[in-house]
């Protein structure tokens, strides 16, 4: 294996070896405490221009499941069609796997996606290196490779719109109601999580002005970045929520729970390190009802700043910070973390059925 | 939320002495529950006769009892302390058991109190299998298809139906008991009877051999709010007991899918079933999709319980005990953080592998084949940021010689396709020996069913190993090659072996050049947190290990020398346990309230010391040289100490001196020249101390000479014994040669020694402490049996109760010539013994032993304060005379295993077969032994006992105790020749016949039939006639559940007790009111 380096921005320098795809890349470095999930995680739209560093030291272990799609349209085992991380810093990779579904390895997929992966690094180091500066600007850099890596400014790129969809796409065609989802960069369990509910899902592109079909439900998806890149799709819910006669059900998801606070009048702020893990503790605001959630976000919504009519629906019990809001009367909430899981605890998937009941 | 304020007492349920299947994880959560009840201001009652355990000690509960964790001694304590309520999560198979027949009985309701945590219904629901069946159907959860049975007829006729292989499980047993595999209905009637004779209900079910096993620890409040704090995976494939198998966690060969599946599975199983507290949930899991059975619910703090508390920093028991009061998980914090909930899943950023530890090569006819049922008596946990220096360290911790998966002292297999197939205890070092004879992983693993990714990780330390063997010299090892092998693992020692450095010197030699190069590269490894969220919160935890997949130390040292390092006592061990954990924890307590900086390094997740809590800080880690000297390097400590950790730490303290690490207390040259026996016998003979004669093994011919002066039997042993170790008695030559043949394996470092047996002499110990050589306290003990048996299997009487005057007084003098030699400043253990005042020195130890716990407690003096204020050089002042006049009695009584080991000869000698020991309090000799012997598991007879007492003189010792059952009432069955002695005496009695002879009755019928309530047995040691005959009847009296004795004195005193006295009439009185 060849050598490479994460350089952060700070200076800091980690020396490890090459396991993906030989190129040098630059993002942003994100720490994941998750313990199993790689394929899922890397495939997540939301991890576009980001560098991931998972904790969990051995990586590999059960290999990477094929790509392939079913027949609603979507990948089988995956959560989009390609690698959105731009690399992966992990501390032991385990260059043989085992599983019935695998069908190849960790290392050959990268390869075969161009992602850089670099292995042998004090990832835990790394980590608190993260946890007390923030998370920071880095580069993966291979030996011999000679080309420098395009320097990002990652709050500044709207990755939503390099990451949602073109065009509009249907699933599930034909059933009886039907669910609009805002796509700034869906997982596909989101998709999956709505359609074996009986549902069609029209996925649109981020900024599309849904205001104007006909439509039973709406769903606004996670995504990457910055949600002060996406104000047109802030534009088009806050068109949506202020319609004095709108009745028909709105759920949002990460980026989603974002965009709606921002409609909802909130401010959004940048987290430190951001939650990104499968056991994020929330507490179901006003009551004793709490949940092991799925997070990747790194900006949280001020709940403090919600307009009249709104009101915090979760609320993380490690940091205190907002997982969710919900409207005073309208079927209208939203969850920062992520209730379709894949990867991670399904314990919120109940909130589609709230959403899916109320159609 | 608040808890229930109506709750001001609560009786916590212990689980008694340490046996297979039930060790020392139950005083680790027993302690964690006492914890949790004090903080809330809840006065505690707990009981528990094993004295040995850092729960029944001092400050830990309120009203202690060293009673038999039975209903009926259970009622007469709740009658008395009026408690509101009842704990019985905590004390093991043995609490709930006892806890449910509480319920059924109505004595809890009686009493009012109310059961804390896990309702009694939902306990039922889990241990009723056909329940436990509907019940997951309910919810959609699959099962193992299976039947109860209640007679052996329709359980063959149920496997008929499911096809064979079957497993058989009996229902309300510990970890397994009574279950094994069926291949044909042979097996299965075989298995069945004796199930039958444990449990009035066997369990037939369709076997899924080869399947991944998965466990996870769900944790459930009374809101419904339910949490898994973590999985872990068997490396053994299905069939294995768990407890028999290597486990890693968390899970490695699992999707993100399928781990969340079965964490779901989990959740759902914990709300239908009405959990509050913890539970365990087994796992089948298909490995070729998703496929899965539950194979079993635990309703309570279990051995994977406490290992996943190590495993994860998650204190379950603690946690358990809160919620049982009604807390809400988000009323609890995170104990790691103090700043984030309870109410979190910890995330790892490491792994770990628990090991289990077997002694069978203790047990004489004992089937090494692993099984469904558990027969290992401790384990290990290990940890590491690879699961290759995971697997190598666990496997040097469980302390059986062997160095890592590598560089070990050559197996002979001959048969390595069979043994990879059906697994022993040495099966992980087959899998090396069959990647040396070329086999690959995909072989390995059509014959192991292991999963391929373990495999490929074994391989991978065997391929670093092979690249090393490559390396001419030191010198020339690579820098990377250093690295990837101590990554990967590998010990200095392993490094200079592989190398070929033991061509050229001595390995201790060449390991310290290994060392020493390893350091000048910068190859050093750095000290990590476990703090249960994998570094994204701050963690001022304490919780460390030690580990080379990271360049980076969580840990800013102070090097202020305040450290003081206590050195733990390891894997349980026939010989070693909880006795020393409670030592160490003691040792650590006063290390801190002295102001040092208490240190612990221990690798044993059932222990209390490996509780972060106990000290200021803690390395789960290695007690290798190796290890040790690292965590030195960075701790830079005020000192060491190694007199309360047993045998582990006391062979390290020689060469620990010689790089300059100052020990505390006694030194090391005095602990040396106890430990060898060559100096001390010289010792003895300058001061003028006798000791049966002896002599070093160094020749076939001087051995004889020294026999023929001495005569038959002599003991053999090596020195350097732990637990009587490859010690035998050898009756003739021919006994003689073939021991030593063996023996001569066991150390080439050290002589072994013959020495002349004495029979019919008294054994007595001296459990002392001293300062610069004087003795400040000590508690002479007697043993009830004569020497012959190990003193860790013997039943000992504090203070003695037949000691003449005058041996005690001598034993006294010589004890106090041999702390002026040898100087010692610290605890210490002299063995003596005793024939008409004659008295011997048999063995001596520089550091705690056994007793000491149960010593302290009866005198309530704290011999390890004590000698952990004088090794800290604190002023001490000798306790008052008085306190040494005790009106009450001690007795410590064992506890053995030989249920769960099939096949073995349940009888005794002087290697040590016990597994745990209870330590009972009486106002005399009679009342302490009955309550001890009821508390290990003997039943006071109803009718009928079955008498083979031995050769002449033992004959003669029981006559007495005959004549007294007669009297009171007894029926009599005899062996032959026992049947003529008393008929001879006039004691009525009825012959039985040997299985060898004909004629009616049979004695295995009338065991089989279960018309014996008691057998004494009492062995000879001659001809293969008796030896065979007897073994037949004390097996079957153990596969029949009937309690057995096998040593004459013992049964004596046993049957002296109860037909003095009904276990009803025996005393309820708190360790505090004596």
């Amino acid at each position: 294996m060849k050598k490479a380096t994460l350089i952060l921005d700070d200076g800091t320098r980690f020396e490890g070896e090459s396991f993906g795809y030989e190129g040098n890349v630059a993002g942003e470095v994100v720490f994941n405490t998750a313990m199993t999930g790689y394929p899922e995680s890397l495939t997540d739209p939301s991890y576009a221009g980001q560098l991931m560093v998972l904790t969990y030291p051995l990586v590999g272990n059960y290999g990477v499941p094929s790509c392939e799609k079913g027949d609603d349209g979507i990948e089988r085992f995956m959560e989009s069609d390609r690698i959105y991380a731009s690399g992966i810093i992990v501390s032991d990779y385990s260059e043989q796997y085992s599983h019935w579904n695998a069908k190849e390895s960790l290392s050959d997929w990268l390869k075969r996606e161009k992602v850089p992966g670099i292995t042998g690094i004090d990832t835990r180091y790394l980590t608190q290196v993260l946890r007390e500066h923030g998370v920071m600007m880095g580069r993966i850099l291979v030996e011999g490779v000679n080309e420098q890596p395009e320097q990002k400014d990652y709050n500044a790129i709207n990755y939503v719109d390099l990451v949602s969809t073109p065009e509009i796409k249907v699933y599930n065609e034909g059933a009886p109601k039907r669910v609009v989802l805002v796509d700034c960069g869906a997982k596909n369990n989101i998709i999956r999580c709505l359609t074996k509910r009986g549902v069609e899902v029209v996925r649109v592109p981020w900024n599309h002005d849904f205001n104007g079909m006909d439509f039973d439900g709406l769903f606004i998806s996670n995504g990457p970045g910055n949600p002060e890149a996406c104000e047109v799709a802030v534009e088009n819910i806050r068109k949506f929520i202020s319609n004095p006669e709108e009745k028909r059900p709105l759920m949002g998801i990460c980026m989603g729970n974002q965009l709606l606070s921002k409609a909802a009048g909130a401010k959004i702020y940048k987290l430190k390190y951001g939650h990104r893990s499968h056991n994020q503790p929330v507490r179901m605001e006003g009551s004793n009802r709490c949940f092991i959630t799925s997070q990747n976000h790194g900006f949280a919504v001020d709940a403090s700043t919600l307009e009249e009519g709104w009101k915090p629906y979760f609320t993380n019990m490690n940091d205190g910070s907002n997982e969710g809001i919900r409207h005073e009367s309208r079927p209208w909430f939203s969850a920062q973390f992520h209730p379709e899981a894949s990867g991670g605890p399904v314990d919120t998937e109940f909130l589609f059925d709230d959403f899916i009941n109320q159609l | 939320m608040l808890k229930d304020e109506n709750i001001k007492k609560v009786l916590v349920l212990g689980s008694g002495a340490l046996k297979i299947g039930e060790a020392g994880e139950f005083d680790y959560s027993g302690s964690q529950a006492l914890k949790a009840l004090r903080e809330e201001g809840i006065e505690t009652v707990l009981i528990n006769p094993n004295i040995a355990t850092v729960q029944t000690s001092e400050g830990v509960a309120d009203h202690i009892y060293f009673l038999p964790v039975t209903p009926e001694f259970v009622e007469k304590v709740i009658a008395r302390e009026r408690p509101q309520g009842i704990m019985l999560a905590f004390g093991g198979q043995t609490a709930l058991n006892c806890g449910v027949e509480l319920f059924h009985r109505g004595v809890l309701e009686k009493y009012d109190v109310k059961v804390l945590g896990t309702p009694v219904q939902a306990i039922i629901n889990t241990e009723d299998r056909e329940i436990f069946v509907e019940k997951l159907d309910e919810i959609d959860v699959k099962t193992i298809s299976s039947e109860a049975c209640d007679n052996k007829e329709q359980a063959l006729k149920a496997a008929e139906e499911l096809g064979y292989p079957v497993i058989l499980r009996a229902a309300y047993a510990l970890g397994g008991l009574g279950s094994g595999f069926c291949d044909n209905p042979e097996e299965l009637s075989a298995l069945a009877e004796k199930a039958f004779s444990f449990s009035p209900q066997v369990l037939v079910e369709k076997s899924l051999k080869g399947w991944k096993e998965v466990e996870y620890e769900v944790v459930r409040d009374s809101f419904d709010n339910c949490i898994t704090v973590c999985n872990m995976e068997n490396f053994d494939p299905l069939g294995i007991h768990t407890g028999e198998s290597i486990v890693v966690a968390p899970s490695q060969t699992l999707t993100n899918s399928e781990y969340h599946k079965l964490r779901e599975l989990s959740i759902r199983i914990a709300r239908h079933i009405g959990i509050v507290g913890e539970c365990n949930v087994q796992f089948a899991l298909s490995p070729d999709s998703e496929d899965y059975r539950v194979i079993e619910v635990n309703a309570r703090l279990s051995r994977s319980s406490a290992l996943a508390s190590k495993a994860t920093g998650y204190p379950l028991a603690f946690v358990a005990a809160k919620l049982g009061l009604g807390y809400g998980l988000f009323d609890l914090n995170n104990s790691v953080t103090k700043t984030t909930s309870a109410f979190f899943e910890p995330a790892l950023d490491y792994c770990v592998c628990k090991i289990p530890r077997w002694d069978l090569g203790k047990f004489r006819g004992v089937s090494r084949e692993l099984e469904s049922s558990m027969k290992s008596v401790g384990e290990v946990m290990a940890i590491g940021r690879t699961f290759e220096e995971a697997i190598q360290k666990g496997l040097r911790m469980i302390g059986q010689g062997m160095h890592g998966f590598v560089e070990n002292k050559e197996l002979e297999i001959d048969d390595i396709d069979g043994a990879l197939h059906a697994p022993t205890d040495k099966r992980i070092f087959v899998i090396e020996k069959a990647f040396d004879k070329g086999y690959t992983v995909e072989q390995i693993h059509a014959l192991t069913k292991i999963d391929p990714w373990f495999l490929e990780k074994l391989r991978r330390i065997h391929d670093i190993d092979d690249e090393l063997h490559k390396v001419p010299a030191l010198e020339a090892l690579p820098h990377y090659l250093f690295k990837k092998a101590k990554n990967a693992g590998f010990s200095d020692f392993q490094i200079a072996r592989a190398i070929g450095m033991e061509k050229e010197m001595d390995i201790e030699k060449a390991m310290l050049r290994v060392r020493d190069r390893r350091k000048a590269l910068g190859i050093i490894p750095c000290v990590k947190q476990i703090d249960t969220l994998a570094g994204e919160f701050p963690a001022a935890t304490n919780y460390l290990y030690l580990t080379y997949g990271g360049h980076h130390s969580d840990i800013f040292y102070e090097h202020d020398h305040r450290s003081v390092i206590v050195l733990g006592s390891g894997a349980y061990r026939i010989g070693s346990s909880v006795e020393f954990d409670w030592c160490g924890v003691q040792a650590l307590e006063t290390i801190r309230k002295e102001g040092y900086r208490s240190v612990m390094i221990n690798y044993n997740p059932e222990t209390v010391s490996t509780d972060y809590d106990v000290c200021d800080r803690l390395y789960f880690d290695e007690l290798t040289f190796e290890r040790v000297l690292d965590i030195i390097d960075v701790e830079t400590p005020h000192g060491v100490i190694v007199s309360t950790g047993g045998q582990i730490p006391n062979n390290l303290a020689l060469k620990l001196d010689e790089q300059g690490v100052h020990i505390l207390g006694t030194s090391a040259q005095s602990i040396d020249n106890a430990e060898d026996r060559e100096k001390f016998s010289a010792m003895l003979n300058r001061i003028g101390v006798d000791q049966p004669e002896w002599s070093a093994l160094t020749s076939m011919d001087d051995i004889n000479a020294f026999v023929d002066k001495v005569g038959f039997p002599v003991l053999v042993r090596p020195s350097y014994v732990l637990s009587g170790a490859a010690m035998n008695v050898c009756y003739d030559r021919e006994q003689l040669e073939q021991f030593l043949r063996l023996a001569a394996n066991v150390s080439k470092r050290h002589p072994v020694v013959v020495s002349q047996f004495l029979e019919h002499a008294k054994e007595v110990e001296m459990d002392a402490v001293a300062r610069n050589g004087e003795i400040i306290a000590y508690a002479i003990s007697e043993h009830v049996e004569f020497a012959g048996v190990h003193s860790g299997d013997a039943t000992i009487q504090f203070p003695p109760q037949k000691l003449y005057v005058e041996t005690a007084r001598r034993i006294k003098k010589i004890s106090k010539k041999i702390a002026k030699q040898l100087n010692i400043s610290g605890p210490f253990n002299i063995q003596f013994l005793a024939r008409d005042n004659d008295i011997k020195v048999i063995e001596c130890n520089l550091r705690a032993s056994r007793s000491f716990p149960f010593v302290s407690k009866v005198l309530k003096i704290n011999f390890i304060e004590l000698a952990t204020r004088i090794m800290l050089g604190l002023p001490v002042s000798k306790p008052d005379k008085s306190v040494f006049d005790l009106d009450y009695v001690g007795v410590k009584a064992s506890q053995f295993s030989f249920n769960r080991l099939q096949k073995a000869d349940p009888k005794l000698s002087v290697d040590m077969v016990s597994t745990g020991e209870v330590g009972c309090i009486g106002e005399d000799a009679r009342s302490a032994l009955l309550n001890a012997m009821l508390s290990v598991g003997q039943r006071v007879p109803e009718k009928n006992i079955l008498l083979s007492t031995g050769n002449g003189k033992q004959k003669g010792d029981l006559l007495g105790a005959a004549k007294l059952l007669v009297k009171n009432g007894y029926k009599l069955f005899a062996t032959e020749g026992t049947s003529r002695h008393l008929d001879e005496n006039g004691i009525a009695n009825t012959r039985v016949y040997w299985p060898d002879e004909e004629g009616h009755p049979q004695a295995l019928d009338m065991l089989n039939n279960h018309e014996i309530d008691l057998v004494i047995n009492i062995p000879r040691n001659n001809s293969d006639k008796q030896l065979t005959n007897g073994y037949r009847i004390r097996r079957t009296a153990i596969d029949r559940n009937i309690p057995l004795i096998t040593n004459a004195r013992l049964a004596s005193a046993f049957i002296k007790a109860f037909c003095a006295m009904s276990p009803d009439e025996l005393e309820i009185k708190s360790w505090q009111e004596y």
